[in-house]
């Protein structure tokens, strides 16, 4: 047995995951105050991390949550009694915590009217994405900044900013009806996506609570896709990240080592999401709405078919790429794509469509940029250019299984070599 | 919740317009500020007179400054203003959305605080 302090950390982190969104989503549309459910319940979230080791951890924890974020907010308004104005939504809050509280185990699920607040035209772009995951999966703003590559403080007013205007201006929380769910699903999407990119960069999992992230993501994806069945990008998204999750096992070797999807056995694929995630996309098809989710989805349903053909169709993927950058102008997109002419037409080609986007300064500390470089300056033959190219993204990498994978490619520095996927 | 919107137009282009799109437009206003006092929705509303009427005064140093003209000298003008009561923000951008305002200019939606500003 482990340590008993350590097993009720693991569950505080797991009903952090499982009903932070929950009670918030609860919490935030009975009151409209985001910021005022954030603080009680990550002061109840902290009273279980002190209470739980030594009575146990509780068998309803989401109605123990909810009273401890009752409590914090009844302590709250006797604290500021004097003034009127800051008291109403803390009783406000305590009020809608009693009536969670007395629905549960059944608090209806007020998440998906959360997601569709935060996406709200009224709200800064460059919030909304950030508010669904800070709302819905409890980022602090720090994570949230690094994933955006923003500044925590920048990050840090925009959400505040965002918060206050739900409030003030008395943003609805509800899932918009169909003549306006179409423009408002973009951001969602996004949002969705955005959270499962920053779950994904972590497969071995570090921490819990990061480890549950694509799997969160996923989650969220399917109740947007079972609520829009016939939204095509909603569906794609979907397929895209259940193509990307089949994948998970084969990107490490038993020694914990990372595989680069070339060198992947397709019998380790999960044939299942496969199969789900291509029906999933064939069923977009058929809405003839094409975007950027359904294309990001088919280009992981061509290298899926690999367990099938045991080749990589890299015209078709090309194509793909084609359409994916005539559609977001994407210097992410544009790197796939040169990479995937250099497997198709030769490095130097896949070199030469590289070269056209150093003009983007952003790609000066963009990580995939330097290893696609790196992997074509190899393979022409430009060992010490490679090399530098193979430093730079070993000097931006996280992952230490990709650093080491990134360190072996450096020293061999020959053909034939790999691009991570 | 109460919000005001704001209507905000291009006051060059209202003197060329003929008799008729004027008559059309009034008309347009009656039947919105109608259809706002059925609604129950409506608490204020008015137009305002043209910008080159408008006076600017402002208090520095203890002295008294007054400038002809609006404050800020945009192509749109704050032409007129409503103050309804309503649900939510949705339910102020539908209102605003229906004002004869946001077909010749463009409106903007404040909401109004809830705390009276005297206690």
């Amino acid at each position: 047995m482990t340590d008993p302090r350590a097993t009720s950390q693991r569950e505080v982190e797991r009903a952090a995951r499982h009903s932070y969104g929950k009670l918030l989503a609860f919490l935030a549309a009975r009151t409209g105050d985001v910021a005022a459910a954030e603080d009680a319940l990550s002061e109840a979230f902290a009273s279980a991390l002190t209470a739980w080791p030594r009575q146990g951890v509780p068998r309803t924890a989401e109605a123990w949550l909810l009273t401890a974020a009752r409590r914090k907010a009844i302590d709250a308004v006797r604290r500021r009694r004097t003034e009127q104005a800051a008291v109403e939504p803390l009783l406000l809050l305590a009020e809608a915590a009693q009536a969670a509280d007395d629905a549960a185990p059944d608090i209806p699920d007020d998440r998906l009217r959360l997601m569709f607040t935060c996406a709200h035209p009224a709200i800064e772009v460059a919030a909304r994405a950030p508010l669904i995951l800070q709302t819905l999966l409890g980022f602090d703003a720090g994570t949230i900044a690094s994933a955006f590559l923003v500044a925590p403080a920048t990050m840090g007013q925009r959400l505040v900013r965002a918060k206050r205007k739900i409030l003030e201006a008395a943003i609805p929380f509800r899932v918009p009806g169909p003549d306006e769910l179409a423009e408002r699903l973009g951001p969602v999407l996004d949002a969705i996506y955005a959270a499962f990119a920053e779950g994904w960069t972590d497969p071995t999992g570090t921490t819990e609570r990061r480890r549950g992230l694509a799997e969160e993501a996923i989650w969220l994806g399917r109740v947007v896709a079972s609520l829009l069945p016939h939204e095509p990008e909603a569906l794609g998204l979907l397929a895209l990240m259940l193509h990307a999750e089949a994948r998970r096992a084969a990107r490490r070797d038993a020694a914990g080592g990372y595989v680069p999807l070339s060198a992947q056995d397709p019998r380790q694929w999960d044939a299942g999401l496969i199969r789900e995630a291509e029906a999933l996309l064939l069923r977009a098809s058929a809405a003839g709405r094409v975007g950027r989710f359904q294309l990001e989805a088919a280009v992981q349903s061509a290298h899926a078919a690999r367990r099938l053909t045991r080749h990589t169709d890299w015209v078709a993927i090309i194509a793909l790429y084609d359409a994916l950058l005539a559609e977001t102008g994407s210097p992410v997109v544009a790197i796939n794509r040169a990479a995937a002419i250099g497997e198709q037409l030769g490095a130097a080609a896949g070199l030469s469509a590289l070269d056209g986007l150093t003009d983007d300064r952003r790609l000066a500390e963009y990580q995939p940029y330097w290893v696609a470089r790196a992997v074509l300056l190899a393979r022409t033959g430009e060992v010490d250019a490679a090399s530098q190219a193979f430093e730079r993204a070993i000097g931006l990498e996280p992952d230490p299984a990709v650093r080491r994978f990134l360190q072996q490619q450096r020293a061999h520095c020959r053909p034939p070599s790999e691009t991570p996927d | 919740m109460k919000y005001m919107l704001l209507i905000y137009r291009d006051e060059a282009a209202l003197q060329p317009m003929s008799g008729h799109t004027m008559s059309e437009m009034t008309a347009a206003y009656l039947a919105y500020t109608k259809t706002l006092h059925d609604s129950g929705a409506f608490v204020a509303g008015d137009r305002l007179g043209l910008s080159a009427n408008a006076t600017t005064v402002r208090v520095s140093d203890g002295r008294t400054q007054v400038l002809n003209g609006p404050y800020a000298e945009t192509k749109e003008q704050l032409g007129g203003f409503y103050i309804i009561d309503v649900a939510d923000l949705d339910a102020a951008l539908a209102w605003a959305a229906r004002c004869p305002g946001a077909q010749y200019g463009v409106m903007e939606v404040r909401p109004i605080p809830a705390q009276p500003l005297a206690a």
